[in-house]
């Protein structure tokens, strides 16, 4: 297949990744959308998750959390919070954040806010700890 | 005819003072250079952000409602100033605060508190007729601005907008990073984020996962998110301009003005050697 899409990952930061792909896995908060050349234009909210794109038989995957999805003329354009590539995790800090949530989960004080932030943040180091455990995996 | 003594040492103290600005333009030329680069690595952010918000509010017109978005009154208003820690930077922090005073004369007939991010702005305006309602002190500074930070100021100033009603508008003033040697004081309305201007132009029937109202409720915060942070961006990047500029024509005065000094040094000594010489040719005549 000829046909490309390009993807763009873009944080307030900087641009992640600037590519073009075959196709594309966005985590989108009703559940993953696959979006091959052709796609529909879409528009939607993500979630903490990971997103992963094929780029001739090769597939890459990234951490992605919180932000939009737009999706027009074979373009993707991620606009996230966070985004980080496996290779950028440090995995020990995501143990560490993973550990500290669970602590704050286990001795829940009933503050819905506190609660919700410590979700986040365990949802996140989860996602971090898999990519980066599957990185090392890789690598060896 | 000033003392040679005297010359000498203010050399000596020029020269100090010269090592001081080089190195001073130095650092503002390393830091200027990453700020730069922070500045540019942001910008596709904001554009798309902007696209999109703008298609969004295309598709829908008017029938959108945010705290964040609906025109209030226009009697109360939050000026928000970016100014530097820092002075020695030319006219940058003169510029910000002249063109917030302008802001107060021509909206003097509101009711305008202050918000300021930088001592400058602060210090300034501490000493005048003015509540100030919040500081940033320490931010600007550091020559680094995290996205985080920006974060926390843009929540404030959304926290406070929507807390009291009785605000109407939020302004911020920035030094606008146009290059090393410009930097430009721009004005802008910050809240309620203006509507953007849906001229005629091709609307794209998007899939919407959600619905259109709720996804451009959370973009909103976001967007001013963005423009807060971009603003900060900016200023540390006009700073670091700004100073290096400064620095650089400090050290060639500097330098001016040692030649300057050299040159009626020597002018001096020779006069004392010359004037020596006639002393012993006389003595010797007259012997």
């Amino acid at each position: 297949m000829a046909e490309q899409i390009q993807l763009e990952v873009i944080t307030p930061e900087r641009r992640v990744v600037s590519e073009r792909v075959d196709a594309v896995t966005v985590p989108a908060l009703g559940g993953e959308i696959g979006v091959l050349p052709g796609h529909a234009p879409l528009i939607s909210q993500i979630q903490t998750g990971i997103l992963s794109y094929t780029q001739g038989g090769a597939t890459h995957r990234l951490h992605v959390s919180g932000g939009f999805v737009e999706v027009s003329d074979d373009q993707v354009t991620v606009l996230a919070d966070v985004a980080e590539l496996p290779e950028e995790i440090d995995a020990a800090r995501a143990r560490r954040a993973r550990e500290q949530a669970e602590k704050i989960l286990s001795s829940f004080s009933g503050d819905q806010e506190e609660f919700a932030r410590a979700m986040a943040k365990l949802e996140r180091s989860l996602v971090r700890i898999q990519l980066a455990e599957e990185f090392e995996a890789i690598r060896r | 005819m000033a003392n040679l003594l005297d010359i000498r040492r203010r050399i000596r103290s020029v020269k100090n003072t010269q090592q001081i600005t080089k190195a001073m333009k130095m650092v503002s030329a390393a830091k200027l250079k990453r700020a730069q680069d922070r500045v540019v690595a942001a910008r596709p952010y904001a554009a798309k952000m902007t696209q999109v918000l703008g298609r969004l509010a295309a598709r829908a017109g008017d029938s959108f409602h945010d705290p964040l978005l609906d025109e209030r009154g226009d009697q109360h208003y939050l000026l928000v100033l970016i100014t530097a820690d820092k002075g020695l930077a030319g006219a940058f922090n003169a510029n910000l605060i002249k063109a917030a005073q302008i802001f107060l004369q021509e909206n003097a007939d509101k009711q305008i508190e202050l918000l300021a991010i930088g001592r400058k702005g602060r210090d300034f305006f501490r000493r005048r007729q003015i509540n100030i309602v919040g500081e940033y002190v320490g931010l600007t500074g550091k020559g680094r601005i995290e996205h985080e930070e920006a974060l926390d100021v843009a929540r404030d100033i959304m926290r406070r907008f929507t807390e009291d009603e009785s605000l109407d508008k939020v302004f911020i003033i920035y030094n606008e990073f146009k290059s090393v040697l410009q930097q430009r004081v721009v004005v802008e309305q910050l809240l309620p984020v203006p509507r953007v201007e849906t001229g005629p132009q091709q609307t794209i029937e998007y899939i919407y996962e959600q619905p259109p109202a709720e996804i451009f409720g959370r973009l909103l915060p976001r967007y001013v998110e963005t423009q807060v942070f971009r603003a900060l961006l900016e200023s540390v990047a006009s700073e670091h301009g700004a100073r290096m500029t400064a620095m650089d024509s400090a050290t060639k005065n500097a330098g001016e003005l040692i030649n300057h000094l050299t040159l009626t040094m020597n002018r001096i000594r020779q006069a004392a050697i010359t004037k020596e010489i006639i002393e012993v040719v006389s003595g010797a005549a007259a012997l």
